[in-house]
């Protein structure tokens, strides 16, 4: 399929670039590493400055004006989320640093009280080492036994075994929605119907898909979905933890402190309620907020327009870089993937090729994107990652295939 | 400053003393978990001098050029002055500034040498913290 750099676009990228100080000036960079982390929205910068000039103060308990100010807009940046992904109620939403912390919270929490020795957790290869590592980890407290949904060599899962995998041994399903390297798009529904079926627990990490598409929890019927902020335009250090309401109901405490406790004695405490059960201590109070402002930005602009704008860029870049002699661009075909392309040229490491692309102001990520058991999948140590958002334009990736092809004549004729 | 200078891609390109020893006195390997670079190093010593040394492995152009200058650097040295090498040592031979994920990939040659020497574990330069 070719596709026409002039064409009809889905968004307005030049009035989104706006949005983002960071590609004001002259010669803005070529921002290729959104899958790892997102730029940040203006509104975002704003609505944090806001707090912290204007009702600064700890949530919860303030008998004052501007504490009661910071409680409303932190529970009302919850309240956006869970609008956000089509959460039931807003209690369903809980505030973590990140992804990594809500797969930890549900390893600590449900996995040491419905884990057992003769228990099985269903994983995928291409997980990232935030969806794996905690299983591990879980598996080593309990003596369960972890289990691996392979994947095909164009990057797809290999789900026509799923039916041996799933036992009644299956207590938990833990997959990714979209891959951080290859960009796959997982067919989580029909996983999770399927897991469901054996009464497995599922959780969906959608650290990549939920800043991407239309996300609605309730129709993907998952039982926790963990993201993070600094993925969908917001600030670092908040992430959000979703759980059907009667399993976290029914979950211990994950961290101990203040603000998660109903009274306390000597001895023990009784526990709060969710969400406030898992938020112990002071959260992330500001870069709530500036979450709940992220879901805004983006509700404004469309998660659909956004998927489409990101599908017209990711064909665009596939056509491109296939014309370079020597690369090998890992797993699907665009239409099935989603913002993110993975590749390599043959005889350049991905670190030169990386350090090649930053002298001409290209920003990708190269290495193993923590996700080591899917490069060993493919029998490569590291690749490069370019990875595309909202705010990328086609001429982001003339400025990549630009960069590769003076990293080849730079690098690649010295192969000895 | 470019850090594709000539210098160190002609080392990338013809690295010096490239390959093994067949009965090497110290021989140590390790690689860097963060991107895959792997380096060997193959020391003959004689009375406490470095009478020989080979690097293999593989990796990014800077890891091998680095390996390269610092056989070298510490062919016909005393084995005990190769203790005092640095990470600055490494960065003027390089000739380059690094930013800190790099700055790994130049160290890698170094720190072997060390491991495999000395028994230093640590990253050149980061020693001294990690013994506190």
């Amino acid at each position: 399929m070719h596709v026409d750099r002039n064409e009809f676009h889905p968004l307005e990228v030049d009035r989104i670039r706006e949005d983002f100080p960071i590609f004001a000036g002259d010669s803005p960079i070529a921002y290729l590493d959104s899958a790892a982390s997102s730029q940040t929205a203006r509104c975002v910068l704003e609505a944090m400055d806001g707090y912290y000039e204007s009702y600064r103060s700890n949530i919860h308990r303030g008998i004052y004006h501007i504490s009661e100010e910071a409680t409303a807009a932190y529970e009302d940046a919850r309240q956006k989320i869970a609008r956000f992904i089509s959460a039931r109620r807003a209690s369903q939403v809980v505030f973590t640093r990140n992804t990594t912390e809500s797969i930890n919270l549900v390893a600590h929490s449900w996995g040491n009280a419905n884990i057992g020795r003769d228990d099985e957790i269903l994983l995928t290869v291409m997980e990232h080492h935030s969806n794996l590592v905690p299983w591990q980890l879980l598996a080593e407290r309990t003596g369960a036994t972890l289990r691996f949904i392979e994947v095909t060599d164009e990057g797809l899962l290999q789900l026509d075994d799923l039916d041996q995998l799933l036992t009644e041994r299956t207590k938990l399903v833990a997959i990714t929605h979209v891959s951080n390297v290859l960009g796959t798009i997982n067919p989580v529904w029909e996983i999770t119907a399927a897991a469901h079926s054996v009464g497995a627990t599922v959780l969906i990490d959608a650290a990549q898909s939920v800043p991407h598409l239309p996300v609605d929890a309730q129709a993907l019927d998952c039982d926790f979905l963990a993201f993070s902020g600094h993925k969908m335009c917001g600030p670092t250090g908040v992430g959000v933890l979703y759980g059907k309401r009667e399993l976290l109901e029914e979950m211990p405490p994950f961290l101990g402190g203040g603000s998660m406790i109903r009274a306390v004695q000597r001895e023990r405490s009784t526990y709060a309620d969710v969400p406030a059960r898992f938020e112990a201590g002071t959260p992330a109070i500001a870069e709530a907020i500036g979450l709940g402002h992220a879901v805004d930005y983006l509700e404004k602009i469309g998660l659909d327009a956004v998927h489409a704008h990101e599908q017209q860029i990711i064909d665009y870049a596939h056509q491109k870089l296939s014309e370079i002699d020597g690369i090998t661009i890992y797993g699907p075909k665009p239409r099935m993937k989603a913002g993110v392309i993975t590749f390599n040229l043959e005889g350049i490491h991905p670190h030169d090729l990386a350090g090649v692309l930053d002298t001409t102001g290209v920003a990708v990520r190269a290495g193993h994107h923590c996700a080591q058991p899917l490069m060993q999948h493919y029998g490569v140590i590291a690749t490069a990652r370019a990875s595309f958002y909202l705010y990328n334009t086609m001429e982001d990736v003339d400025r990549l295939y630009d960069g590769a092809l003076k990293a080849q004549n730079l690098l690649a004729r010295r192969q000895g | 400053m470019n850090i594709y200078e000539e210098d160190i891609l002609d080392h990338y390109e013809n690295p010096s003393n490239y390959g093994t020893l067949e009965k090497p006195d110290i021989s140590y390997e390790e690689d860097n978990p963060l991107c895959g670079d792997q380096i060997r190093m193959d020391l003959e010593v004689e009375d406490g001098v470095i009478k020989d040394v080979r690097f293999s492995g593989h990796g990014c152009t800077i890891s091998q050029a680095a390996a390269s200058m610092l056989t070298e650097e510490v062919k016909g040295q005393a084995l005990d002055d190769v203790k005092k090498l640095s990470k600055d040592d490494i960065l003027e031979m390089l000739g380059i500034p690094l930013g800190p994920v790099r700055l790994k990939c130049g160290l890698l040659a170094l720190k072997v040498l060390k491991a495999g020497a000395y028994g230093i574990k640590g990253w050149p330069g980061e020693e001294d913290d990690e013994e506190e």
